[in-house]
């Protein structure tokens, strides 16, 4: 389990940005014309969640290197190291789905 | 990366040398229904995006940079995708 801290929002952080790494697959993304780095890559919709699992902060579009799908819970990365995975194909992502949740406990 | 809708063009003139031959945009955030969510934003363009397109917006320096085809530009939002269509089940 991880510390609630993990999942806490330290105040230097932007609001319904940054907040969590845990979210919901809810959808996909469909685009013919895109930056060629971003040729077979998976666009995903999610809906960070709190450790509750209620939804918070605002929908994203991350790029898949975890081969998640619709429904699932997944962990994601911000930041450069979204394209990380890709290595070394420069991909111009903000965002990642780097694992899939198999399941979590929050101690209360 | 962000939903957005692109909603106006930017001419400069004068600017950094990285963004000669660059299109700026005026895009605008928007919700999974497709309602504005907060200010619209500056991002440079490398697909040739037009007005009233749905695209796909990344907020990240590096990533932008990338995107422009130049290393250390300094573009913080970037066009890096047209949308064809967003499908959301759930």
């Amino acid at each position: 389990m991880p510390p609630s801290s993990v999942l806490s929002t330290p105040s230097t952080w932007r609001r319904g940005t940054d907040a969590v790494q845990l979210a919901r697959v809810i959808g996909d993304v469909v685009a013919t014309r895109k930056d060629g780095n971003l040729a077979g890559v998976t666009l995903l919709v999610l809906q960070p969640i709190a450790p509750d699992g209620r939804p918070v902060g605002r929908t994203l579009v991350a790029v898949d290197a975890a081969g998640a799908g619709v429904g699932e819970t997944v962990f994601f990365v911000r930041g450069k190291e979204a394209s990380f995975p890709f290595y070394p194909t420069e991909v111009p992502a903000d965002a990642g789905v780097v694992g899939i949740v198999d399941h979590w406990d929050v101690e209360p | 990366m962000q939903i957005a809708r692109v909603v106006g063009t930017v001419v400069a003139t004068q600017k950094h040398r990285a963004f000669e031959g660059a299109k700026l945009l005026l895009v605008q955030p928007l919700t999974l229904d497709d309602k504005p969510r907060g200010t619209a934003l500056l991002a440079v363009d490398a697909l040739g995006a037009g007005v009233h397109e749905k695209v796909l917006v990344v907020m990240e320096g590096r990533a932008a940079g990338e995107a422009l085809g130049k290393k250390l530009a300094p573009v913080d939002a970037a066009v890096v995708g047209i949308i064809d269509t967003v499908d959301v089940t759930e």
